[in-house]
């Protein structure tokens, strides 16, 4: 890696994967990644033929199928110093799963690996590699904060989101009871389980609601889309935001799932 | 036992509808996760000894052939036997031998997983033999007809009031006034019945929570020392035991015992450790006059050398279900076999079949809160996704799923005719929405919506708002 820019050094460019939810149901969440990954000062580049992690087709088993995506993700990214996602489920499964993928392929194991050393989740891209400790934006509430799994279990971003939002000023965090168990999303699986996923997602949003918070925080798209949906089902007040929306002060735009 | 695994939807809904269930499931979290939170928390090695527990397993895993055959020589040289069973029938078989032998009418059992793995109450009670369960837990599902809902707990799907019910239906002849209002109260009640039948038993069966290779000594650990009593008061002990139960020596086994507990239970050790060597010895105060070993693979073998062999490590200490929030929400039961949550999930498959067992690895939203939680540090969600893939490769999972995949992967695969399919769909369905922030029901999202709102999507894709911010130098596209 080339990256560090030191004093006056080229700056580092990051490889921003989108991911899929993202580009298509909220770009705010892009622009804030964008945005806060450019005020840590480096410069955001987006491949334009990036698509999907892979994940739908990893987690249902068509190896064939995920191996050929995660080829073209590293063709695209892997030129960058850094690949930087918002969030900790796709990073992940850029991070842990595709040298798995590869293992014992004479062609691609160690190409995935070095693609995979450069590859972090937003918040801890942030907290951890460029040593950010505020982000100057503001926000006037309080907020919860879900630990989404695959980022928590997979890549231990924990601390760092919550030390990012202490840094934001006029915000205060009221955490949830088991704040780190999973709110029954896990991608197919809430449409092919859909009973057992709204039993996990109804004891989630109660724990939100007990705390009182205004807003929902987390760092997956996935995992928010689902809390909002159920929360918005239940005619909940709460309102529900990517972390990055927060922490680069891109909240005028209305919420996940809308207010009210 | 019938397996119901292939409807593991319907047993899922059914649970979820079941009050009584409901509310004991809470137990579940209250009763064990912040148990074993403290309990690991007290011993600052914690994290060493998973990492040496998972060495000697794998270690016995490599060499399983050498430390069975060594055990068995121990277990001659003490005077028992071992059987080798390769399948549920074998050691069905070689129990029936061993009870018609002996002229055994009573059979007392301590808590075995494996003797529910190959049905053994049920064909007992067929060819006239009357097995009696000695585990409180065991006691109470055996007085219900029911099968364990836990590898450990396995009445935990029953409320105190269920229980107290049947021992009121069961128990004739007790004061009809007497108190069972109190969990001490039942145990002691129910010790006080089986008192009787621990003298009535001709032979006595335990599991085993491992098999020492340099002794040739099975260990038992429970909590009420029904066990104790099984396995010296019969004139026949049989240890029922999985061939994986197996480690080197006792330090091994001691080391194990540490994390076992406090896993499980978040016990430090549980109450009672019991240690059985062969059958009583000339001038021994008590003890079996015979002493078998069965020893069953029932597909075991076949997992070693399989991306499946690490389950072999498990010590089957329930942390995983424990820990499950698909467990927590459907209990044990609606996984419709013999083990149940995360660990059950990958053994299930291997040992009825992924033809029946394909739902369990599928029922998992991949938390990882299973591993994280696992002693013998068992890559649980991989061998579920393997099992995903087998199932995938024989073409096992629904038509739909197997077509849906293929066209999202289709587009995946072309990103430029992605890009243009969303840019048409995407703002398609902001259309669609008519302003609002969500939808409360879409055409072919009803597993969706049928429980929470769709949140629309925002506007056109980030993609589209990306090239237009770097064509014309804007910040952000409308």
């Amino acid at each position: 890696m080339s990256a560090s820019t030191g004093n006056g050094e080229a700056k580092p460019r990051v490889g921003l994967f989108v991911t899929c939810l993202v580009d298509l149901f909220r770009p705010t969440i892009g622009f804030a990644a964008a945005k806060l990954i450019e005020d840590a000062g480096c410069v955001v580049d987006v491949p334009m033929t990036q698509t999907c992690c892979g994940q739908p087709a990893y987690n249902s088993g068509d190896r064939a199928d995920t191996r050929a995506i995660a080829k073209n993700t590293i063709e695209q990214f892997e030129e960058f110093d850094y690949i930087v996602a918002p969030s900790g489920s796709c990073a992940g499964m850029l991070k842990k799963h595709y040298p798995a993928l590869f293992k014992g392929d004479p062609d691609w194991e160690k190409r995935a690996q070095a693609f995979s050393a450069k590859v972090h989740e937003l918040v801890s891209f942030l907290s951890d590699v460029r040593g950010l400790e505020v982000t100057g934006a503001a926000f006037a509430g309080s907020v919860t904060y879900h630990d989404s799994c695959s980022g928590l279990r997979e890549l231990g971003i924990r601390a760092q989101p919550r030390a990012l939002l202490k840094g934001v000023d006029g915000l205060t965090i009221a955490e949830m009871q088991e704040s780190d168990v999973c709110c029954g999303f896990g991608g197919t699986f809430c449409v092919k389980y859909s009973d057992i996923s709204n039993a996990i997602v109804e004891k989630k949003t109660r724990a939100i609601e007990a705390t009182g918070a205004d807003m929902l925080l987390a760092g997956d798209l996935g995992c928010l889309m689902n809390m909002a949906g159920k929360l918005k089902r239940k005619g909940s007040k709460v309102e529900t935001r990517h972390v990055a929306e927060v922490l680069a002060g891109m909240t005028d735009t209305p919420p996940i799932g809308g207010r009210g | 036992m019938q397996i119901t695994s292939p409807a593991f939807k319907d047993n899922s809904r059914r649970a979820l509808a079941d009050a009584q269930l409901q509310k004991a499931l809470g137990n579940v979290r209250s009763g064990f996760i912040d148990k074993r939170l403290k309990a690991i928390g007290d011993l600052p090695e914690f994290e060493e000894l998973r990492e040496s527990g998972r060495s000697i397993k794998n270690h016995v895993l490599a060499n399983l052939d050498l430390y069975l055959e060594a055990y068995e020589k121990k277990v001659i040289e003490a005077g028992g036997k071992v059987h080798w069973c390769q399948t549920a029938e074998d050691a069905r078989k070689t129990v029936l031998d061993i009870c018609r032998r002996t002229n055994a009418r009573v059979v007392t059992k301590g808590k075995s997983m494996i003797t529910e793995e190959i049905g053994l109450n049920d064909f007992l009670d067929h060819h006239g033999i009357e097995p009696v369960e000695t585990d409180l837990g065991e006691y109470i599902i055996q007085l219900r007809g029911e099968h364990p809902s836990h590898i450990i707990a396995p009445a935990v799907h029953l409320n105190r009031e269920q229980v107290e019910a049947d021992f009121r239906r069961v128990h004739s002849g007790l004061p009809a006034d007497r108190s069972l209002d109190e969990p001490e109260e039942l145990l002691g009640e129910a010790r006080r019945v089986l008192r009787s039948r621990y003298f009535d038993a001709d032979v006595g069966i335990t599991g085993a929570n491992f098999l020492v290779a340099e002794t040739g000594s099975s260990i038992i650990v429970t909590n009420e020392g029904n066990g104790d009593l099984t396995q010296i008061l019969p004139r026949v002990h049989i240890v029922m035991a999985s061939i994986e139960k197996i480690v080197p020596t006792l330090n091994d086994a001691a080391q194990i015992l540490r994390l076992l507990a406090r896993s499980a239970t978040g016990q430090e050790m549980s109450v009672y450790t019991t240690v059985s060597t062969g059958p009583r010895r000339p001038g021994d105060p008590d003890g079996p006059e015979e002493y078998h070993v069965i020893l069953l693979d029932n597909g075991r073998s076949a997992m070693l050398g399989t991306e499946f062999q690490d389950m072999l490590r498990c010590i089957r200490c329930a942390a995983c279900m424990n820990h499950c929030p698909v467990y927590h929400a459907v209990g044990g039961h609606a996984y419709g076999w013999v083990y149940p949550g995360p660990m059950g999930s990958v053994l299930t498959p291997s040992l009825i079949g992924i033809d029946k067992g394909g739902h369990l690895p599928n029922a998992s939203t991949f938390c990882g809160r299973c591993e994280s939680v696992c002693p013998m540090k068992i890559p649980l969600p991989k061998m579920m996704r393997h099992w995903r893939e087998r199932e995938f490769e024989r073409g096992l999972n629904p038509a739909v799923a197997r077509y849906g995949l293929k066209v999202w992967a289709f587009f995946a695969l072309r990103p430029k005719l992605y890009r243009l399919a969303a840019s048409f769909g995407i703002p398609a369905m902001k259309l669609a929405a008519f302003g609002r922030q969500r939808f409360g029901w879409l055409p072919f999202a009803g597993g969706w919506t049928k429980y929470r709102d769709l949140p629309a999507p925002e506007a056109r894709t980030f993609m589209q708002q990306w090239r237009d911010r770097d064509a014309v130098g804007k910040q952000r596209a409308a």
